[in-house]
C-alpha cells in the first residue's frame, strides 16, 4: 500500500525532503504506525462491549444466600436456591454417613473421600445440577427415586449419584459440586 | 484494474466465485475520486461511522434492556449503575444521535450548497433523503424506549399528530398504540421497529452508495469528471482523509460522552413515566426543533402537520424545483446568498422550537416558516434569472496552469 502510494503520487512531492528511498521508509512508518494505534484502539473500544455481558454487578449481589437449618429434620432434603440454581441441602442419617463411607473411593469415575465433602457429617450441602449435561437429578422428595447408591439419579441421562452426591455410574464424569459455604452457627450456613 | 490481490491463489479462488475482492478493489480502493473534494465531502463517511457505533450500541444495550412499563425505567438505571461499561454503552448510544444527526444535517446543507441533488444524482439524493426519514423515525421510537416523563409524551405527542388525518385519523392512532393510549403494547412494539428500522437504514446506505458509485462522487466545483487527470484513487487519499475526520469526529462525540453526557437531554426524562401529569415544558430533541416550530407556527392542526411534513418532502422535489444547471453555489452569486439565508432561516426555527409557543416567538415563527417555503417557491425563478459566473473548463485545468505558473514564478 505504502509502495502505491509513492508511485501514485504525481508532483514534486516525494523528492521534496529527500530521496524516494528515504520516502517510502517514512511512508511505510506512517503506515505502521496508524495501523498499530487503530488495531490497538479498536481492541480497547472493543472491551466495555464484551465486558458488559458479563454479570452485572446486582447479579454478584446476589452471589451468597444464607439458610437456616434448625427446622430440616434427620433425613429430610432442602432444596434452596443460589445464584438462580437449585442446592441440595440434606440432613444425613446416620446409616447414610456410613454408606457413603465405607466405600473405597478408588473405584470411583470421580475419587474423593465422604470426609472431604462435608464439614460436619450430618449436613451434605451440593449443588443440584448433573455435572453431565445440567439437568436437576432426583432425589430431595421421599418418593423420588434415588437411584441404586440411595442418593441422587438423574432421568435425563441415567447418572447415579450416593449419598455424599459422587457419582457411582453413568455418564456423567464429575461428583455433584460442594459450594463454598461457612456454618455462621451451628444451625446457619451462608452459601457463597 | 483486476484486483490484484488475485495473486493470492486462495483469493482467487474465492473472487472467481463471489468477486468480493474486486468488489471491495473497484469501490474501496481504485474509485476514481475528485481530486478537489474538501472537508465538507467527510461527512459521509462520519455519518456511516456514527451509525456502526449506533447499531452496536444498541445492540449491546437491547441486551439489558426490558420493553415492559413496569421494568423499562429501571431496567435503563440498571444499565447506568450494574451492567459493566452499560453508562458508556448508553450515554455512547444518547449523544450518539445527537452526533449522527449533526453529521447529518452538515451533510445535507452540503449537498443543498454544492447542489448534489442535480442530474445525474436525484436518486442519489432520494435514498438520503429515505435514509434521513428512517433516522427520524428511529430517534424518535428510541427516546421512547427509556419510559421517562419527556419519552411519555412525546411519544403521545408525537403520535396524536396521526390523528389530525380527517376520517381515520383516530383510529389510526388507536392503532399506532394497541390501545386507548401509550401504554405497554406501545412501547413493546416502539421497541422492535426501534431495532428493525437501523437494519433498514443499512439496507438504504448500501444502496445509497451503490448509487453514488454508479454517478461518482461531485464535487465543490460542481463541474463533471473529465478525465483521469481531474482524479485520484479513493485509497489511500481518501481513506486516510476519511480516517482523519473520523479522529476529529471523536473528539467531539467523546467530550460530550465524557463530560457533559446530558448535554443533549432533558432533565425530565429521568423522572418515570406518569400518564397523569404532562411536565409544563414538552420539547422535543434538538434535532427535531425546527419541524417543530414549523408545527406550531400553523393555528390550524390538520395544516399545521402537513406543513410539518411538507417541510421535509419538498426537498425531494429539489432536483426539479432548482432548474439552474450550475451545481456548485460557488458559480451562483444569489443562490450562494439564499443559501446562507436559508441555513440561518433553519437555524432560526430550531430557536423558536425550544422557546415556548408565546408572544414574539410565534411571529417570528411564522415569519420563520413562510421563508422556508418562500425559498423552496423561489428556486424555479432563479434558475432563469441568475447569471452564473463562468465555470471553470475542468477540475484540474484551473490547478495544473496555475499551479505549474506559480512554480515557474518561483524558479
Amino acid at each position: 500500500m505504502a509502495h502505491s502510494a509513492t508511485t501514485a503520487h504525481g508532483g514534486p512531492g516525494p523528492t521534496a525532503h529527500g530521496g524516494p528511498g528515504e520516502d517510502r521508509t517514512r511512508r511505510d512508518f506512517l503506515l505502521y504506525a496508524t495501523s498499530a494505534v487503530g488495531v490497538a484502539g479498536t481492541a480497547l473500544a472493543l472491551w466495555p462491549f464484551i465486558d458488559s455481558m458479563n454479570p452485572a454487578a446486582d447479579v454478584l449481589a446476589l452471589s451468597s444466600s444464607e439458610v437456616d437449618l434448625a427446622p430440616i429434620a434427620e433425613g429430610q432434603s432442602v432444596t434452596v436456591t443460589w445464584r438462580g440454581k437449585p442446592v441440595f441441602i440434606r440432613h444425613r442419617t446416620a446409616e447414610e454417613i456410613k454408606a457413603a463411607r465405607d466405600v473405597n473411593p478408588g473405584e470411583m469415575p470421580d475419587p474423593q473421600k465422604d470426609e472431604d465433602r462435608v464439614q460436619k457429617p450430618e449436613w451434605l450441602v451440593l449443588v443440584g445440577v448433573c455435572t453431565h449435561l445440567g439437568c436437576i437429578p432426583l432425589g430431595q422428595k421421599p418418593t423420588d427415586m434415588k437411584g441404586q447408591f440411595g442418593g441422587w439419579f438423574c432421568p435425563c441421562h441415567g447418572s447415579h449419584y450416593d449419598t455424599s452426591g459422587r457419582i457411582r455410574l453413568g455418564p456423567a464424569p464429575a461428583n455433584l459440586a460442594v459450594p463454598s459455604y461457612t456454618f455462621q452457627s451451628d444451625t446457619t450456613i451462608r452459601i457463597g | 484494474m483486476s484486483a490484484p490481490a488475485s495473486r493470492n491463489k486462495l483469493v482467487k479462488w474465492i473472487d472467481d466465485r463471489l468477486p468480493v475482492f474486486t468488489l471491495m478493489q473497484h469501490s474501496a480502493i481504485d474509485y476514481p475520486t475528485p481530486k478537489n473534494l474538501n472537508y465538507w465531502w467527510n461527512f459521509g463517511s462520519l455519518a456511516l461511522f456514527v451509525m456502526i457505533i449506533m447499531i452496536l450500541t444498541g445492540i449491546f444495550l437491547a441486551m439489558n434492556y426490558t420493553p415492559h412499563t413496569a421494568h423499562a425505567f429501571e431496567s435503563v438505571e440498571r444499565i447506568m449503575r450494574d451492567v459493566n461499561y452499560g453508562w458508556l454503552l448508553r450515554y455512547l448510544h444518547m449523544n450518539g444521535a445527537s452526533m449522527f444527526f449533526l453529521v447529518v444535517f452538515i451533510h445535507i446543507f452540503r449537498g443543498l450548497y454544492y447542489g448534489s441533488y442535480k442530474n445525474p444524482r436525484e436518486i442519489l439524493w432520494w435514498i438520503g433523503l429515505l435514509i434521513f426519514f428512517s433516522m427520524m423515525a428511529t430517534a424518535f421510537l428510541g427516546y421512547v424506549l427509556p419510559w421517562g416523563q419527556m419519552s411519555f409524551w412525546g411519544a403521545t405527542v408525537i403520535t396524536n399528530l396521526f390523528s389530525a388525518i380527517p376520517v381515520v385519523g383516530q383510529s389510526i392512532v388507536t392503532w399506532l398504540w394497541g390501545g386507548f393510549s401509550v401504554d405497554n403494547p406501545t412501547l413493546n412494539r416502539f421497541f422492535a421497529l426501534h431495532y428493525l428500522l437501523p437494519f433498514v437504514m443499512f439496507a438504504l446506505v448500501f444502496i445509497h452508495l451503490w448509487a453514488l458509485h454508479t454517478v461518482k462522487s461531485g464535487n465543490p466545483l460542481g463541474i463533471d469528471v473529465k478525465g483521469p487527470q481531474d482524479t485520484i484513487p479513493f485509497h489511500p487519499y481518501f481513506t486516510i482523509k476519511d480516517l482523519y475526520g473520523i479522529g476529529l469526529l471523536l473528539i467531539v462525540y467523546l467530550y460530550f460522552v465524557f463530560y457533559a453526557p446530558n448535554f443533549f437531554g432533558e432533565p425530565d426524562n429521568y423522572i418515570p413515566a406518569n400518564p397523569m401529569v404532562t411536565p409544563p415544558h414538552i420539547v422535543p430533541e434538538w434535532y427535531f426543533l425546527p419541524f417543530y416550530a414549523i408545527l406550531r407556527a400553523v393555528p390550524d392542526k390538520l395544516f399545521g402537520v402537513i406543513l410539518m411534513f411538507a417541510s421535509i418532502l419538498v426537498l425531494f422535489l429539489l432536483p426539479w424545483l432548482d432548474t439552474s444547471k450550475v451545481r456548485s453555489a460557488r458559480f451562483r452569486p444569489i443562490y450562494k446568498q439564499l443559501f446562507w439565508l436559508f441555513l440561518i432561516d433553519c437555524l432560526v426555527l430550531g430557536y423558536i422550537g425550544a422557546k415556548p409557543p408565546e408572544g414574539g416567538y410565534v411571529l417570528v415563527g411564522r415569519i420563520a416558516t413562510i421563508y422556508y417555503f418562500a425559498h423552496f417557491a423561489f428556486l424555479p425563478i432563479l434558475g432563469w434569472i441568475e447569471r452564473p459566473r463562468p465555470l471553470p473548463e475542468s477540475i484540474s485545468a484551473p490547478v495544473i496552469k496555475g499551479g505549474a505558473a506559480k512554480m515557474m514564478e518561483k524558479a
